[in-house]
């Protein structure tokens, strides 16, 4: 498995720790579908120190944090938004976010670039929310990532991966460079199809902490990914127009 | 003298961050930024506040 900055992660599910039905659900969810990595973010902290709560739970959880810049419109918005999660959360790691459009949550890819660049020169380690666009995908390594996160589809959606095709050429574009789909996955099979294309990781949060079970759905997202990741290692067939028996055809009895 | 904390207007006696955020009783792992500019944990004794200063206090909380 390729290396995030330097770090192997233990398997190839990251997942995000927003709105579980209970905290008691979102640990037992992250033990079962035993992602390496959690997302989380930073808010307003109140006068009953819920943050405080949180932290120590995932801190228990022993995974690796990746705090997001979730929300953030304006590339100083992102950036200030990063330093502060740098010094909470005691990492160089950040899911840079820069929200372009209300409704998709569509990435704003120039800001992102323009943010991408200045965080990685001021030492930080980034995993931008991008489009498919390769384009897009040329500049931020470019500006210094070593590691990209397309979408699947838009946040929440559960549409699967709305472009096979896009996500398909980043990954022969691209071979040696870390690939995760972030957001828009729905179900098992959309995060086993992302595998089979062979990408690194696949990153998730609503379709898991929104299911009926989260636990059992954590679950299944765990094997899901294991399975793509071994079906792209053992090199698929083809997809062919026309049938081939699998059954030999020679030494068959004539019997009409 | 009267800032704002977290969007909402309060009259405080504290003079630096670092005394406002003992003030009002915040403890544990945040981030401050005051007037839209992040301020380090190093630096919050050191800063003084002003009369209108927007000051955000943010902790650790569940994300995506």
């Amino acid at each position: 498995m390729k290396r995030f900055y330097g770090t192997e992660l233990p398997n190839p599910l990251m997942l995000g720790t927003a709105q579980y039905p209970s905290p008691a659900i979102l640990e037992q969810a992250f033990r079962a579908s035993g992602a390496g990595v959690a997302t989380v973010s930073l808010r307003r902290e109140g006068a009953g120190g819920a943050g405080q709560a949180f932290w120590s739970m995932i801190r228990d959880l022993g995974v690796l944090i990746l705090p997001n810049t979730a929300g953030c419109h304006t590339v100083k918005e992102a950036v200030t938004t990063a330093h502060m999660a740098r010094e909470v959360f005691d990492t160089p790691w950040i899911k840079l976010e820069l929200i372009g459009h209300t409704d998709s949550l569509q990435p704003d890819v120039f800001q992102l670039v323009e943010a991408a660049r200045i965080l990685t020169d001021e030492g930080f380690q980034v995993f931008p929310y991008t489009t498919e666009d390769l384009i897009v995908a040329e500049r931020l390594l470019a500006a210094g990532c070593q590691v990209l996160m397309p979408w699947g589809a838009p946040i929440g959606s559960g549409r699967g991966l709305n472009n096979e095709y896009a996500l398909r050429a980043m990954r022969a574009e691209f071979p040696d460079v870390p690939l995760v789909v972030d957001a828009g996955i729905g179900l098992p099979s959309h995060a086993a199809h992302a595998m089979e294309l062979g990408y690194d990781a696949v990153l998730l949060n609503t379709a898991v902490a929104r299911a009926g079970d989260p636990v059992a759905m954590a679950r299944a997202m765990a094997q899901a990914v294991q399975a793509g990741q071994l079906a792209h290692q053992a090199d698929p067939i083809e997809p062919r127009d026309m049938a081939e028996p699998s059954t030999p055809v020679i030494g068959k009895a004539f019997l009409s | 003298m009267k800032i704002v904390l977290n969007g909402e207007p309060r009259e405080v006696r504290a003079e630096t961050l670092g005394d406002l955020l003992a003030e009002c009783g915040f403890s544990g792992r945040v981030a401050t930024a005051v007037n839209e500019e992040f301020v380090p944990s190093s630096l919050r004794i050191a800063h003084k506040l002003a009369e209108g200063d927007r000051v955000e206090v943010v902790a650790p909380m569940q994300g995506g």
